[in-house]
């Protein structure tokens, strides 16, 4: 979509453009293409000179099992908590789309989740979920040792993902809801007259005109599963125990910051934004699929 | 439409119950939690009814996460980046929608790049930039020889420095510099009709009149949702005021908590941490409260 | 007060030529109407003069002055848009008094200047309202108000009237025309009504894909109308065109062998011509001359408008219309009897479709 009307002082657009244009040079593209140098060269800490080294990082990487067993965990992470926080958010839009008493007050709170930091819903989860006291402590009364994300790591995986999910629904409840809203009433009204009830509506009219979002929310969760996952992991778990839930973006973290290894960590940034990108192009065709839908 | 669907109403209303409490209960426990004491809090189950060391936690929380000044800190990082947000994407957005000029499509396309990659997965270099902003540029000077050339012609050595670790330009221009906002602007301004420009022209308006005239003005709402959502996401940033903020006195609130965490072994002081948690979680909720308009309105246009 | 002369003006968007060379004089203080059908590069050639549109060849000049690479507020012109274009966000004393504000003109003197203007139009007790809050004629107003308030030389009309209901058009077509007389200001206004054209113009410009068909007064235009096009375009309903060929002793033969007398006729036996004649113009029932060549149409349905009805038949091979006065009877059955008056025929040569002058030998 284009204006027909604009300015002819080229000049004046180009000045209005130019914060944007430093900032996105200065603090995206530079790091990015610094990153593809650091990723093909060996980085000493700090500054202090660098050897080329070719693909010889991501050799390392992809020749490292613990590399891969990070690349597993985050996508169990990714799927798990994608999908129960889709699964739950269609559940509660379809719900709260009836309209029924007090819907007005679930469409208020049911977002709420959202807006809390990653980390601070972390460590109130860390509380709730916590082995000796909180929410789930009882299931070690019934039986002791049944429950201990400290030490046992599918445990502590199952606690981000929880954490992460909760957070999430609310996230995604809001583009279903607004969605399953947009559906003209007119067609769900005709299909009343034709007789379809309601779970029939749902499932021949709303389910498939939400296919759209569903696949938006698919690529969105997947995406925020690598990157806003980082607080919840470092306040809860800490990427333990053992690196049982040593996410991707964890581990550049702490290889870069904590081992200070640049170039290990450049090389896993390349891989992880490959992988970013190709699910955000995947979304864009499907995007443009659904404009000509219409 | 008239339904009786007497069964369907009752699942309906408990299944969205049973959503309602899993939304609040953290919340509920968190308050809960923030109310006992070290006993009552380790009680397995917890007791439900409020004890009456609330004020104490929160007074501990406070002191032993020094929240006061990390407080401010995230409000004015917070702040910043919705204000930047704000400012560079209304004029880019602009720039982009009311010009034509060489290489806008590349400009467009390379704003619309920096959607794809989130701070987090290029946070090393990114590290290295905010360490000295200048790099970039010396970089560059070097490689082009101009920093030879100087050295060569005056005897100095140029060498541009400029860390921004430890400092609120740190913690906020990074943050700035992704695009989320310019395509919000983008798809509002696509929708002002061709003849208020047109209507301008003729009343003697030139482009920044225009922008700062009638565009602004009825960027309202977006400018709203814009600043809502970005205030939002600024907040909640863990990672990168992590790095940037090497000294306690430039933390935020968020990373804050990270020292209230009860040690394995030590003391398990979680009526501090929830009280600490509490205060953390406390202003974004509000702000989802009060700005829930824009909030929900900003999120679906940005996204879409 | 001044004069535009436009001179070649063309405009093509690439290579897509939309106006065709045109050349247009308008008078000082002249009302002209643009008329033509949608896509016709009507309001192209309005913008162009506004100068919201650069032209691709010729020259446009106001008030004597060439204005080709002139921004439009240094042209001294006002436009009124057809969605009326306010800002929605200012009041309707701020939209009125926009222009001044970007002149610079001081706020007291604005102020006085938005009353007086606002008390021109009945717009004094809305001038604290914003857009929103007003009706559809009311927003017409204020684009007027905002227009009118520069005191500008010339006055530019985008449709301004197409998004109102059919009475207050006629209403506001009236003041339009009252405020031009008053002003005194040159005005060109784009429509693709012909009811407004005729009742508001000094002169009509008939534009057809891009080039001017025919530059006359309403009075021309409709009398004399310079081509097939034209005279299919003015009128309600359209004229009558019949296609037929010359044929022997000035007379126009059509395809079922039906032959009409057209005195004076002196083209070669054979050409292709197209003969019209205006519903209104036939003598009809009663009212045909006895002495006159008599033809029956035979109808198909009838359309009662209250003062006249129009009957739809088939004549000489085509569908045909006459207007019929409500003082005088027929039936269906018998069909209508009616006659052609010679001084009201017009000739087109179907090739080209222009005008052909049987009118003028005759004058």
């Amino acid at each position: 979509m284009e204006k027909r009307a604009t300015f002819g002082s080229w000049w004046i657009g180009i000045a209005f453009a130019v914060p944007q244009v430093i900032l996105i040079f200065t603090f995206f593209y530079w790091p990015a293409g610094e990153a593809i140098y650091w990723s093909l060269t060996l980085q000493q800490p700090w500054g202090g000179g660098n050897i080329w080294v070719g693909l010889d990082n991501f050799r390392q990487i992809l020749d490292d099992p613990i590399y891969w067993a990070s690349v597993l965990r985050s996508v169990v992470f990714a799927v798990a908590s994608t999908g129960l926080a889709m699964g739950g958010a269609l559940i509660l839009a379809v719900f709260v789309d009836r309209e029924c008493t007090g819907s007005r007050l679930y469409r208020v709170v049911l977002i709420w989740p959202y807006g809390i930091a990653a980390p601070a819903l972390g460590l109130a989860f860390r509380f709730l979920m916590a082995p000796e006291a909180g929410f789930l402590a009882f299931l070690n009364q019934i039986a002791p040792g049944l429950w201990d994300p400290g030490l046992n790591g599918t445990d502590a995986m199952i606690e981000i993902i929880v954490a992460f999910s909760w957070k999430y629904v609310g996230y995604d409840f809001i583009f279903f809801l607004s969605a399953l809203q947009a559906i003209p009433r007119a067609q769900i009204e005709a299909a009343a007259l034709d007789g379809a009830g309601w779970l029939r509506r749902l499932r021949d009219i709303q389910l498939p005109l939400l296919t759209p979002t569903v696949f938006f929310l698919l690529v969105i969760d997947l995406t925020e599963s690598f990157q806003d996952s980082f607080g919840i992991v470092d306040i809860m778990t800490a990427g333990g125990p053992a690196r049982a839930t040593e996410l991707m973006v964890y581990k550049i973290y702490f290889d870069g910051f904590r081992g200070f290894d640049y170039s290990g960590a450049a090389a896993q940034s390349i891989i992880l934004m490959v992988l970013i990108m190709l699910l955000t192009v995947l979304q864009f065709r499907f995007i443009e699929r659904r404009v000509h839908y219409k | 439409m008239i339904e009786r669907t007497p069964i369907l109403n009752l699942v309906t209303q408990l299944v969205l119950f049973v959503g309602l409490v899993v939304a609040l209960a953290p919340f509920v426990f968190v308050a809960i939690a923030a109310t006992h004491d070290l006993r009552d809090v380790n009680l397995v189950p917890m007791p439900l009814l409020p004890g009456h060391n609330f004020i104490d936690n929160l007074a501990t929380a406070w002191h032993r996460a020094g929240l006061g000044p990390k407080l401010v800190n995230s409000l004015i990082f917070a702040g910043g980046v919705a204000i930047g947000k704000v400012v560079v994407s209304a004029f880019t957005a602009y720039a982009i929608v009311f010009f034509r000029f060489p290489g806008r499509q590349l400009l467009f396309w390379s704003i619309f790049v920096t959607l794809m990659l989130p701070l987090e997965v290029r946070i090393v270099p990114t590290y290295a930039v905010a360490a000295n902003v200048l790099g970039p540029y010396q970089a560059i000077l070097d490689i082009t020889g101009i920093t030879s050339l100087v050295e060569a012609l005056s005897g100095i050595r140029l060498d541009l420095q400029f860390g921004l670790l430890n400092s609120y330009p740190g913690l906020i221009l990074p943050l700035v510099a992704t695009a989320t906002g310019t395509f919000l602007y983008r798809q509002f301004f696509l929708t002002l009709p061709d003849e208020l420009v047109e209507a301008a022209k003729m009343d003697g308006a030139g482009p920044i009149r225009f922008f700062f005239d009638i565009v602004l003005p009825l960027s309202r709402n977006n400018i709203a949702a814009l600043a809502t959502i970005m205030f939002l996401w600024a907040w909640n940033q863990y990672l990168w005021p992590l790095l940037v903020t090497t000294e306690p006195e430039h933390a935020t609130a968020v990373t804050a908590l990270k020292s209230l965490i009860p040690n394995e072994g030590g003391i398990p002081e979680w009526n501090v941490a929830m009280a600490g948690t509490l205060i953390v979680m406390l202003p974004t909720l509000i702000v989802v409260i009060v700005m829930q308009r824009w909030f929900v309105r900003g999120l679906i246009a940005s996204e879409k | 007060m001044a004069e535009i002369s436009l001179r070649h003006v063309a405009k093509s968007y690439g290579r897509t030529p939309v106006v065709h060379a045109i050349d247009l004089e308008v008078a000082a203080g002249e009302f002209i109407v643009i008329l033509g059908p949608s896509g016709c590069g009507k309001s192209t050639l309005l913008r162009m003069i506004a100068g919201l549109e650069a032209i691709t060849a010729g020259e446009i000049a106001i008030g004597g002055r060439v204005v080709n690479d002139l921004e439009p507020r240094e042209r001294g012109c006002a436009m009124v848009f057809q969605n009326y274009a306010l800002y929605p966000h200012m009041t309707v004393a701020d939209n009125i008094g926009y222009a001044l504000k970007v002149a610079g003109v001081a706020k007291a003197e604005r102020l006085a200047r938005i009353e007086k203007v606002a008390d021109a139009l009945g717009l004094r007790d809305l001038l604290g309202r914003r857009p929103a809050q007003l009706s559809g004629g009311q927003r017409q107003r204020v684009a007027m108000g905002r227009a009118m308030i520069r005191e500008p030389a010339v006055f530019l009309f985008d449709e301004p009237l197409s998004n109102l209901d059919a009475e207050l058009r006629v209403r506001m077509r009236v003041e339009i025309r009252k405020l031009h007389d008053r002003l005194g200001a040159t005005s060109i206004f784009v429509t693709h009504d012909q009811v407004e054209a005729m009742t508001l113009a000094d002169r009509i410009v008939v534009l057809h894909g891009g080039r001017v068909e025919q530059i006359g007064t309403p009075y021309a235009i409709y009398h004399q109308p310079a081509s097939h096009f034209v005279a299919g375009f003015i009128g309600s309903p359209a004229m009558n065109r019949l296609d037929g060929r010359v044929g022997p002793a000035a007379t126009v033969v059509f395809a079922d062998g039906t032959t009409i007398a057209v005195p004076d006729l002196d083209l070669p036996e054979g050409q292709a011509v197209t003969l019209g004649i205006r519903p209104e113009d036939l003598r009809v029932g009663s009212e045909a001359p006895e002495d006159g060549i008599r033809h029956r149409l035979a109808i198909d349905f009838v359309e009662h408008l209250g003062p006249a009805a129009l009957v739809h038949g088939r004549f000489a091979g085509h569908d045909f219309v006459a207007s019929v006065p409500r003082h005088i009877a027929f039936t269906v059955v018998e069909g209508l009897t009616f006659t052609m008056p010679v001084e009201t025929m017009h000739l087109f040569d179907s090739t080209t479709g222009r005008r052909i002058g049987i009118d003028a030998a005759r004058e």
